[in-house]
Parts: C-alpha cells; sequence; structure tokens
C-alpha cells in the first residue's frame, strides 16, 4: 500500500505543530491563557485499507487501530472516488465492529439454533452447526432431485450483494453444483 | 454504470431520475457538484423534493410510475426538433451507430397499447417476429431515415402520441417545468456536449421497470450520449457488492459472466449455445450504414462456458461428457425462479430449505406478512448473518406463534468487511480489494470459509453415499481449497491456461477446447501473471492523455479495465472524438492503436478500415449498433405507458390497456388494494442515515440517533384533510397490511393534478423491522407481490394505501 | 495566519457525515433520540453533540426550498464566552479559533450566556457531581488534536461536496466573497458571506444565497454589555494573582513538549 497523499499530509502535519506552537511562545496572551498540557494521539497499530460497505459508490476507507484496541474510521485521501470523505454511513462503519471502545454488542458471535417448534435460540458449535447443515442439504436434495434436469427445486439460496467477489464466486459455484435453480439475491429486488 | 463515478464530472447535463443520489450514494454528490461548478446544469425527477432536488437547478415533480410518459414525451420533443434543427444532434451517430435507420418487419403493429397478440399474459411468436428485422440477418438501412418502417419513423408515430400536454396530465408535473426539462436535457444532443442519467430503484421496481430504462437507453441514444465521457446510463446500485454478484449471477437466469442458464430443452452444450443466441450465427449484419462488420462478441460464449466447466469440474470436465455440461442444473421455462417465484413456491411448500447470505428477505422482500408467513412452511433455514436478522428471527415475530412453526434454524456468525479480505466491485464496475483490519468477534468467521466447511462436508456425505442422485455433480466439483483464502478464489475466477499452468491474461485467450478454465470470464485479467492481483492496484494518477478521470491504474474494472464502455462511440467515423475536451478514446494509428480507455475492440476508425472490417460500435449486439428499437424485451420493442398494478386511476389515459399485461402477477398472499378504499400513491425509499433492510444501520448508535424511528412522509394538504400534525404517529394501510410510523409532514411532498384528480404521495421507509437495537415496522408490508415482465423486480415504487391517525 | 472553516450552504447535501464524523474523531456516544416530525436529529446541541445540521423547509413564491445550515460552536474572534470564561478554561487559539481546556472548566455555565449563538451545553456528571461544559473545539482538544497535525478538522475532512473547506481564513474570505459574486450574478440578490465581519469575523463563515434571517442565523450578532463589562473591568483583577502560576505552567508545558517531538521523531524513524 502506498500512502503517498497522506505521507504527505503527516509531513506537512509536523511543520504546522512547529509552527503552531512556536507562534504560541511568542504569543503571551496565548501562554497567560488555559493552553492545555499538550496530549499527543493515541499509538496506532496499524492502518489498513479498506472499501465501504454500504451503498456502491466503492469508497475507500481507512481502518486505524491502537494500541487500547480501539479503532476509528475515515475516508481514504489517496482514493479517487471519495478523495477522503465519506458520508454517515461510511463513517459509521467502524460501529460495525466496536460502539464506543467496546464490541458492539449486537454482532453474532457464535452459531445459533432454532428448534422445530422452539421458542428460543441454543448455542451450538460450529462443528455440530455444519454437519447438520450438511446433511440437511442433502436429505433435501436426495429426496427431490430431477436427475433428467440435474436439479432440485426445493432448495433455495439468497444472498450476494454484501459478499466478497470470491464469496460470491464459491456460493455460485456450490449452489450450482447442488442443482440449485431458486438462486437469487438483492439485484432482482 | 456504462460510465463511471469520477466521470460524472465531466457532465454538461445530470438527470436524476429514479434514484436520489444525494442521499442515498452521497459521494456521487462531489462529482455532480463538480460538474456543477463547471456549468453543468442538474435535473431531478422525482415524486418527492429529496436532498437531491435541494441541489438541483430544475425540481420536476412526477406522479410515481409515470418514468415512461416522461421520457416518452422528451423522446417526442427531440424528434419533433430534430427535424427542426438537425444542426443541433449529432446524425452521424444517430444514423450509424444505433439502429435508427434499419427497417422493421412490415407486418409490425401497435394498436390501443399492445404491440400484437398476448395469451396468457405473453406476447404471441407471431407477434414477436414483427417486431424483428424486416430482414433478420441482413436488415437494410435507410440512413435518410424516411423509411415509414424504418425504427427512426416507427419511433416518431409511436411517441408522436406522447405531447407534452398528455404526458403532463399524466405526470402531473407542471407543464412550463416539463418543457424545462426538455429543453435543457435536450441540449446536450449537441456534438460534443454530454449528459448523463443517474438512476436506481426509482426506475427499476415498477411492472413496467425494464421498459423505463429501455426509455433512458432510447434517450441517450437520439443524444448520442452512450460511450461518452459526461454520458452513459449509469445505474446507481444500492448495495457495496451487488454489481460483483450480479457479475457471478448469483440469479437464476445467468450463469457467472451473464452466460445463460440451460433449460430442460438443451440436450447438450451445442443446443443450448445454439439456443442461447449467444454463438456466430446469431451475427447481424446491417446492410448500408459505414460499418460493414458487427463483432457480435456473445459468439464467444462456449469459450467462456466451457472455461467455467473446467473451472467447476476440472478433470471431470472433458470432450466426450460434454465438459460436465450435464452436472448444471437446467430450468423449467414455465417456472419463474426469482425472488417473487421462489416466495410464492415457498408459500405453495415446494421449498423446504433456504440458505441466506447476508441477505434478509423479511424486510427485503415484497409483501413482508406473506413472505415471513412462507417462510414458516421451510423445513429448514439457515441464516450466514453478522447480525440476528428479521430472516433469522421469522418464528418469532411479533404475532407469531413460534410453538407452531415447525422450520428449523442455524444462525451463522460471519465477519464484516473489514474483518476478512476479498474484493467488492462498484457501481462503476471497479473491482476494489480490501483488507482484514481486526478479527471478526467470538468465533465468527469469513463467509468464504462457512462455504468452504458447509461444501466440504456436503462433498464428504456424497462420497460415503454412492446411491445419492446426482451425486457426481457434487463429488466432481473441483474444491480443493485446503485453509481456503480469496487470493486463491480470485485466481481461480480469473483463469488459467491449463497447458501452461499460468494465469490466462485475458478472455481473448480463453478456449472452448477444454485447454483453458476461468470461472468467470468477465473477470479474466483481473488476475495475471504480469501484474498480480490488479484489484489490488492504487496508481492515484490519471495518466489518460486528457486526464478525464478514468484512474485505469486504480484497481481493475470488468471488461480488460475498459473503463467507459462502447466507447468506440465517441469517435465519429474517422476515429476523431465527438468532444476533443473530454476524448474516450483517441489518436488511432496503425502502430500504437488507440490511446486513452481500452477501446471497444482495438479496431480501426470505420472510414479508415478495409471492407469487410469496417467494424460497428456496440460490440455486444449481433447487429454492432445500439438497439433505439429493443425487439429482445418480452413487452414490446418500444416503451410504452401503463399504470402500476394498483393504480389511483380508474383506466390509462394514453391507451384502452391499462397494466403491462405481461406483468408477474403473484398469487400468495397477494390481495390487491383498490383506489376506492386506499386512494393513495403509496412509494417505498430509503434514508441517507439507514441501508437496505436497516440491519447493517439499526445496529449503530450513531445513524440511530440520526434516525431513530421508522416515518413515513406525505403532504401538508393530505395531512390537514387527516388531521395529522408533523411528529404524529400514524398506521398507514392497505390490503396487505399496517404500518405504524411517525408522520413527516412535509412541503416537499405535493398534490399532483393528474386526469383530473387530485393525487397525493406517501413516502414510507422500507429500512426498520423487529430485530436489532431501532426497531419498526417494515415499509414492504404494504407492498405487492408483483413484478417486472421482464425481470420479475418487485413493484415497490407504487402501491396503494390509505393512512389514518394511530 | 488564522484559520477558519468556510461552509456553503449551497453545496451542503446535509448528509450528515459531519454529525458522525464529530462523533467518531471525538469519541462521543450517540444520543437517545426520537423523530420528532423532521429529519433532524438530536433535537439540540448538547455536550455529546457539538455539531448538528438544521433543515428547514420553506416555500418562496411557491417554489419548495429545503435549507440545511450548520449548528455547532462560529469561533468568533470577539468571543463572548472567551471574555466571561473566568478560569480561562476557554481560549483563542494561536490560529484564532476558540479552543477549550476542559480541566480547567469550573461549570459556572457563564459562556452557555454570554454566547450569542447558543452554542455551549453543560452536563453534571451524576457521579461527581461535577459540572462541565462542553463545545466544538475545532478538533483541538488535548489527546485529539488534528489541528496540531496539520489535519483538516473532522468534519471538513469528509464533507463529500467540499460544502466544508478549512484553510487560512484570508483565502476563505476571498473564496467567499468569490462564491457570493457568482451567487448573485445568478440571481440572488441576498446572497451574502456571513461571518466575515461579525463579531470581529467568525473562523466559521458561511456562504449563503438569501439573507441570514432564512437560515435562522441570527443577524448582526453580538456580544451583551454585560459580557463585556465582565472582561475588561472584573476578569483583570484575578489574572494579577493567578498570572505568575500560568506561566510557570506555561514553562513547565513548554517543556514537556520538546519532550514529546522528540520522542515522537524516534517513532517516526523506526517506523519508517
Amino acid at each position: 500500500m502506498e500512502l503517498s497523499r497522506r505521507d504527505f499530509l503527516k509531513a506537512s502535519g509536523a511543520a504546522g505543530i512547529g509552527g503552531v506552537f512556536l507562534f504560541g511562545t511568542l504569543d503571551p496572551t496565548a501562554a497567560l491563557a488555559g493552553v492545555p498540557r499538550f496530549l499527543p494521539l493515541k499509538n496506532k497499530v496499524k492502518e489498513t485499507t479498506t472499501i465501504c460497505c454500504y451503498c456502491a459508490v466503492g469508497c475507500g476507507a481507512i481502518v486505524t487501530t491502537y494500541e487500547d484496541e480501539t479503532l476509528k474510521i475515515e475516508g481514504d485521501p489517496d482514493h479517487p472516488i471519495n478523495e477522503g470523505s465519506l458520508c454517515s454511513k461510511g463513517l459509521a462503519m467502524s460501529q460495525v465492529h466496536q460502539v464506543d471502545g467496546k464490541p458492539n454488542p449486537l454482532r453474532l458471535t457464535r452459531p445459533l439454533y432454532r428448534a422445530p417448534g422452539g421458542t428460543a435460540w441454543q448455542e451450538m458449535d460450529w462443528g455440530t452447526a455444519i454437519e447438520t447443515i450438511a446433511q440437511r442439504v442433502k436429505a433435501t436434495r436426495d429426496a427431490t432431485f430431477d436427475e433428467a434436469n440435474s436439479r432440485t427445486e426445493a432448495v433455495a439460496s439468497l444472498g450476494g450483494g454484501e459478499l466478497d467477489n470470491e464469496e460470491c464466486y464459491l456460493l455460485s459455484k456450490m449452489d450450482r453444483a447442488l442443482g440449485m435453480v431458486y438462486l437469487e439475491h438483492c439485484a432482482r429486488i | 454504470m456504462t460510465n463511471h463515478w469520477i466521470d460524472i464530472r465531466n457532465s454538461d447535463c445530470i438527470m436524476i431520475i429514479g434514484s436520489n443520489a444525494a442521499e442515498n450514494h452521497p459521494i456521487s454528490f462531489k462529482w455532480v457538484t463538480k460538474a456543477m461548478e463547471k456549468g453543468a446544469k442538474l435535473i431531478s425527477v422525482d415524486p418527492r423534493f429529496t436532498r437531491t432536488s435541494s441541489k438541483a437547478d430544475i425540481y420536476a415533480p412526477m406522479r410515481s410510475g409515470c418514468d415512461i410518459a416522461f421520457i416518452g414525451g422528451m423522446i417526442n420533443y427531440i424528434l419533433n426538433d430534430m427535424e427542426r434543427n438537425p444542426g443541433n444532434y449529432n446524425m452521424e451517430y444517430v444514423t450509424q451507430y444505433t439502429n435508427a435507420a434499419l427497417i422493421i418487419n412490415s407486418n409490425f403493429e401497435f394498436d390501443d397499447g399492445l404491440f400484437g397478440e398476448v395469451k396468457d399474459g405473453k406476447y404471441t411468436t407471431d407477434a414477436k417476429n414483427t417486431w424483428k428485422y424486416g430482414d433478420t440477418k441482413t436488415p437494410a438501412a435507410d440512413p435518410t431515415l424516411k423509411d415509414p418502417n424504418c425504427v427512426f419513423q416507427l419511433m416518431k408515430k409511436h411517441f408522436s402520441r406522447y405531447d407534452a400536454d398528455t404526458v403532463c396530465n399524466i405526470t402531473g408535473t407542471p407543464k412550463d417545468t416539463y418543457l424545462q426539462v426538455c429543453q435543457t436535457y435536450t441540449a446536450t444532443g449537441q456534438k460534443g456536449k454530454a449528459g448523463t442519467i443517474m438512476y436506481a430503484m426509482g426506475t427499476t421496481q415498477h411492472t413496467y421497470g425494464t421498459q423505463n430504462i429501455r426509455g433512458y437507453a432510447i434517450l441517450q441514444l437520439l443524444l448520442a450520449n452512450m460511450g461518452v465521457s459526461g454520458g452513459g446510463i449509469n445505474a446507481l446500485r444500492g448495495t457495496s457488492n451487488v454489481q460483483g454478484s450480479t457479475d457471478m449471477c448469483l440469479l437464476a437466469h445467468i450463469l457467472p459472466g451473464y452466460l445463460n442458464v440451460p433449460m430442460e430443452s438443451d440436450a447438450d452444450l451445442d443446443t443450448y449455445i445454439k439456443r442461447s443466441g449467444k454463438n456466430p450465427d446469431a451475427t447481424i449484419t446491417p446492410q448500408g450504414l459505414a460499418g460493414d462488420k458487427s463483432s457480435n462478441w456473445w459468439g464467444n460464449s462456449k469459450k467462456y462456458v466451457v472455461s467455467l466447466l473446467k473451472a467447476w469440474y476440472g478433470d471431470s470436465a472433458q470432450t466426450a461428457n460434454d465438459f460436465g455440461f450435464h452436472y448444471l442444473p437446467k430450468c423449467d421455462p414455465a417456472k419463474n425462479y426469482t425472488h417473487i417465484g421462489m416466495f410464492e413456491a415457498m408459500g405453495e411448500g415446494k421449498i423446504k430449505g433456504l440458505w441466506c447470505w447476508g441477505q434478509n428477505p423479511a424486510v427485503g422482500g415484497p409483501n413482508s406478512n406473506g413472505e415471513r408467513e412462507a417462510l414458516g412452511n421451510l423445513d429448514w433455514l439457515v441464516s450466514a448473518d453478522i447480525w440476528l436478522n428479521e430472516t433469522a428471527e421469522f418464528w418469532n415475530r411479533p404475532g407469531a406463534d413460534a410453538a407452531s412453526i415447525n422450520t428449523e434454524v442455524f444462525v451463522l456468525p460471519a465477519a464484516c468487511s473489514y474483518e476478512k479480505e476479498g474484493s467488492i466491485s462498484n457501481s462503476g464496475r471497479w473491482a476494489q480489494w480490501r483488507y482484514k483490519a481486526v478479527n471478526p468477534p467470538g468465533v465468527a468467521l469469513p463467509d468464504l470459509e462457512i462455504m468452504n466447511l458447509v461444501m466440504l462436508k456436503i462433498k464428504e456425505l456424497y462420497q460415503a453415499d454412492s446411491s445419492a442422485p446426482g451425486r457426481e455433480a457434487v463429488t466432481n466439483l473441483v474444491w480443493n481449497y485446503g485453509d481456503v483464502n480469496a487470493d486463491m478464489v480470485a485466481r481461480e475466477v480469473n483463469g488459467y491456461d491449463l497447458t501452461t499452468g499460468k494465469l490466462a491474461a485475458s478472455f481473448g485467450s480463453l478456449k472452448d477446447d477444454g485447454t483453458t478454465s476461468s470461472g468467470n470470464w468477465l473477470y479474466c485479467n483481473q488476475y495475471t501473471e504480469e501484474d498480480g492481483n490488479k484489484c489490488a492496484r492504487r496508481g492515484a494518477v490519471d495518466a489518460h492523455p486528457k486526464e478525464i478521470g478514468l484512474y485505469s491504474n486504480w484497481s481493475w474494472c470488468w471488461p480488460v479495465n475498459r473503463r467507459i464502455i462502447y466507447n468506440r462511440a465517441s469517435v465519429n467515423l474517422d476515429g476523431v472524438p465527438w468532444d476533443s475536451e473530454h476524448p474516450v478514446i483517441l489518436d488511432y494509428d496503425s502502430e500504437k492503436k488507440w490511446q486513452g480507455d481500452v477501446p471497444d475492440g482495438g479496431w480501426a476508425p470505420i472510414n479508415q478500415a478495409k471492407e469487410g472490417e469496417k467494424y460497428l460500435p456496440f460490440i455486444m449486439k449481433p447487429e454492432g449498433i445500439a438497439r433505439i428499437w429493443g425487439y429482445g424485451r418480452v413487452d414490446g420493442p418500444l416503451p410504452e405507458v401503463y399504470e402500476p398494478w394498483e393504480s389511483p386511476l380508474d383506466r390509462n389515459l394514453m391507451s384502452g390497456t391499462k397494466t403491462n399485461p405481461c406483468a408477474f402477477i403473484g398469487k400468495y398472499r397477494n390481495e390487491r388494494s383498490t383506489p376506492s378504499e386506499y386512494p393513495y400513491v403509496g412509494t417505498t425509499y430509503r434514508c441517507t442515515e439507514h441501508w437496505q433492510t436497516g440491519i447493517m444501520t439499526r445496529n449503530l448508535p450513531w445513524l440511530v440517533e440520526l434516525m431513530p424511528e421508522m416515518y413515513v412522509e406525505m403532504d401538508e394538504v393530505l395531512a390537514a384533510e387527516k388531521g395529522i400534525t408533523a411528529g404524529d404517529k400514524v398506521v398507514v394501510y392497505n390490503a396487505r397490511g399496517e404500518v405504524n410510523a411517525v408522520a413527516v409532514v412535509t412541503k416537499r411532498f405535493q398534490p399532483l393534478q393528474v386526469g383530473g384528480k387530485t393525487i397525493h404521495h406517501i413516502g414510507v421507509l422500507n429500512h426498520w423491522g423487529y430485530s436489532g437495537m431501532s426497531t419498526g415496522d417494515s415499509g414492504n408490508i404494504l407492498t405487492p407481490h408483483v413484478g417486472d415482465a421482464n425481470t420479475t423486480i418487485p413493484e415497490y415504487k407504487t402501491f396503494l394505501c390509505n393512512v389514518r391517525r394511530a | 495566519m488564522a484559520k477558519a472553516i468556510l461552509y456553503d450552504t449551497t453545496k451542503c447535501t446535509a448528509c450528515r457525515a459531519c454529525q458522525v464524523a464529530c462523533k467518531g474523531w471525538n469519541e462521543l456516544p450517540a444520543e437517545v433520540t426520537t423523530n420528532r416530525g423532521t429529519y433532524e436529529n438530536p433535537a439540540d446541541l448538547s455536550p455529546t453533540t457539538w455539531l448538528k445540521m438544521k433543515f428547514r423547509e420553506i416555500e418562496p413564491g411557491g417554489k419548495v426550498r429545503w435549507l440545511f445550515t450548520r449548528r455547532s460552536c462560529m469561533h468568533c474572534t470577539d468571543a463572548g464566552c472567551v471574555k466571561v470564561c473566568p478560569s480561562k478554561a476557554l481560549y483563542h487559539h494561536e490560529l484564532g479559533f476558540v479552543a477549550y481546556n476542559k480541566d480547567l472548566c469550573t461549570g459556572c455555565g457563564y459562556c452557555i450566556e454570554a454566547c450569542p449563538f447558543d452554542v455551549p451545553r453543560s452536563d453534571r456528571n451524576l457521579l461527581t457531581g461535577i459540572a462541565k461544559m462542553d463545545k466544538c473545539t475545532l478538533c483541538t482538544t488535548p489527546g485529539l488534536d488534528r489541528i496540531a497535525e496539520g489535519w483538516e478538522p473532522a468534519c471538513v475532512k469528509t464533507c463529500p461536496t467540499n460544502a466544508l473547506q478549512y484553510d487560512d481564513r484570508d483565502k476563505l474570505v476571498a473564496e467567499g466573497r468569490k462564491r457570493v459574486d457568482s451567487l448573485r450574478d445568478a440571481g440572488w440578490a441576498n446572497a451574502n458571506l456571513y461571518g466575515e465581519n461579525e463579531l470581529g469575523g467568525l473562523h466559521v463563515m458561511y456562504v449563503l444565497d438569501d439573507h441570514p434571517s432564512v437560515y435562522e442565523l441570527p443577524v448582526n450578532p453580538q456580544i451583551s454589555a454585560a459580557t463585556v463589562a465582565w472582561q475588561d473591568a472584573i476578569q483583570p483583577l484575578g489574572w494579577a494573582v493567578g498570572g505568575l502560576t500560568v506561566l510557570g505552567l506555561g514553562l513547565n508545558y513548554m517543556v514537556a513538549r520538546a519532550n514529546i517531538n522528540r520522542e515522537k521523531e524516534k517513532k517516526d524513524v523506526a517506523g519508517s
């Protein structure tokens, strides 16, 4: 990742600091006023480029993670489409992971299962979830498979607009291999 | 998008119709604003005055669902003006690059809103044959555009009924405003000027949505705005990778790269290729134009299908077994497998299992009450998502009796966009790579890994069951990703030369003999031996000689990094750009070929090429020229005004045919609202602060703070009639259900005068549901289970409803 | 050289990215709000909402207009809040705007009374019982100081249409005047640059296509006579006593800063 324009900003930022405080020391009214003790920005762990997950403009964003395990998201100034800006949704994207410095409490963290007629969720481990789902898919497919047309009309698939291309491709591949013809996503609606 | 986001800045006039770019694609306004700073005009056409309208030079209100009347009137205006002032138009483009001059079957008839005979909701084959060219393989052209059977004259006759008075009586637009729109936008017909159309779901979500877009296409072709910088028809697209998911064809009618799905009648690969129409025999060569050769690019489709089958079935795909063609599911032509069709089948109990990957139909689908109930007919449901959404929780929705719902539900926790790595494609077709910044919470996994685990387990089960039906389609599937990552899948999508094992350079190198693979021909060139993963490129310098904003070294776009498609229409027959300030391709010479963007085929300009090599510019069309006359649609070769399925009027003001005769009408729990009980036009839409089903924004406190509750919007006159003031709790209702919401009473909706009636709109937000942090009723409780004739996209944008204080 | 923000209402789409940017950068929590029949939220500025957009619908001559206005600190040159602040928690930053040292705030609330734009807001901490004022610091809050880094304020950086710009005030005055001229040329007879001269010159200036009252901005804002009296007559008495202490603190601060800068340079070298 080359972050040219930002490197420039960083350099000019350093000059800015010098400038600001040089004036500061020469300006007695400033010294007399309540100029607070300087506190540097939090220490960064890393900056990671991403593309916004909301609309399809494809804005670039930078996820900055800090030593205190918090993160912030801003527009990527090098990105030719958004040139550093983001809308309200794009900026709020940080809260998908973290709210007020803590994990977003509404995120799913483990597989859940609801039995037929059940009135509550039960936690399930990945192994059981994957095994059971695979069995259900196979059972339904086998019971309804039309061999002449290599299809089942009893298993359906929805989704894709929020997946990565590679995920969309794998889903397309596996759905078709399983013979699904009811195969759709949000582009249709 | 035919063009891309930055290119909007090169436009001379921007018409935002059927979209609300400032609110739903806020960053697009960076480029709209830049265009306006250089003098471009902005037109906003919308039933409601929006944040987009607030910045427009002209705001034209229009009754929801009247795009065809609105655009048809503009087409009529242009056709009349063209005869008076041909110098104001690019007649060379219209004549040579579109089918305006081509002669249509002399039996073509249009009568009272119909283009021939309709039986059981479909035009007869005989009717459809009359829509074709008089000579279907080598159609004649009349470049003078005078022949009464040429497209131009037929179009002129058709749209002559769309005079401004008739149009405004249908749309409710003030006539002076309407004429101002016509005049302002039509000015982009001049050579060197460009106008762009930014549209979205406001256009598509109608029972005639495809014909709405056809209207835009005709308009843009008459004004020579296709293929040029600052022009195009630009679908803004709603989700971050809906372009990529469409390209990968997670849709019932297409395989990756927009290849047709096989049908029951396709006995073998060659039959399929022949029937699909994507073959060399489909080439049409117009006679009497300067160009004499159409590349008919789809003629290459067999190479792409075979390469796809090689990617999927590897060594099990051989000439002897038709490259595993029979492993692919074949569709029943009598069934509708699209979203609405799926839920109709589910309602009838025919679908037993559903998996949803980051999709939430309980809020996003039309007729929510019906679709939610249909989910209860499933034996099992899987929801892979980052949140517990309304679909996963459908059994626990308000009013549901959980104990009587026997669907097993599996919820799989997924990673969010920056908790994993991979590429997404924006509306401008740029595939951009994004990286992992943080770990997903708990034991959540990227969807890619979940899919891998599921498919490995399914393969294992089939491996162990030698008598399972259709076993080989599963066991022979190439699925050896190990610890899967996006990089290895991206390479597979790009494809390989199987003889050398090297990555394929571009789709030009794909073959139909089984020596190449490519998971999606359209993405072939995204990952090459020479340049590696091009989606990850960050070249922030615009290398175009005239710096028109292509940024061709930033990420990669399909096809083959062509940033503006149909760009050979941006130059005249001699290869000289119409717009010298913003040329897309330029400076052709036989050694260096073209400069600028990657051309739509590198051939010489038509006037420099030899006989038989004068390639026409619209390379994906069998006739090489753009279709003003679009005979491939199921509901007619030209757009025609119909009323929505639920209309406030008792008749179509344009003809005796009230609604689109080919629209898809659902039967499952799809009660129809009548204007006597439900007199107001309901329409659904989004706001800046929330997104789609809301599950990605209603769980974020900063956005909930900005837009905390479900609301509806209405004009002050209607509100006064109903005794409603801003902030009141109201109920919007129709035959399908009720929605509780807060009333936003606004000057931004105004009553419209239509056919002697006063029409009020009620704007209904579509972001809320019963799960998550901010909950509320879903707008789609009110929308019908009816769809566009060509695509079955639901008619979310126009329905009938009523309102009362809660 | 004074810096300022120029807000051009004619380019603003009210996407409210600025509101979220402000919360995001300044680590401010969301408020619980309700829909009151308008898009506008939160209802008012607060200690956790330093910036909000106002939405107003008008219908001059039967033509609907939807006006958007920024509500936040205007960073006056002649700043009532600075004049009345007894603890000097509010002060003029070297670059001209009104910065804030929250540690010194005694919660007296005088600034709230003195502000002609009704911007500062105060909250009492339920645990400590201590009240503190909050308002936009133009991204100079200690530990969150973007200006010291040479960056733009968070709201400006994120603005999609460049309706917000941050630059030398002189340049922005010139730019603002230019835009007002072109608006007048386009028929907006009442177009004006708000804040060029108000209160000695604001450090947040608005390009308006109509009279400030149409945007519900105070016309010719003034600070009250009582506020002026406070600063000119009463406060200096206090300073005579406190001056030496502050000078001492100032020196202390300069030494500390030099150390921090040296540390930072070391890190940058190590990181490159």
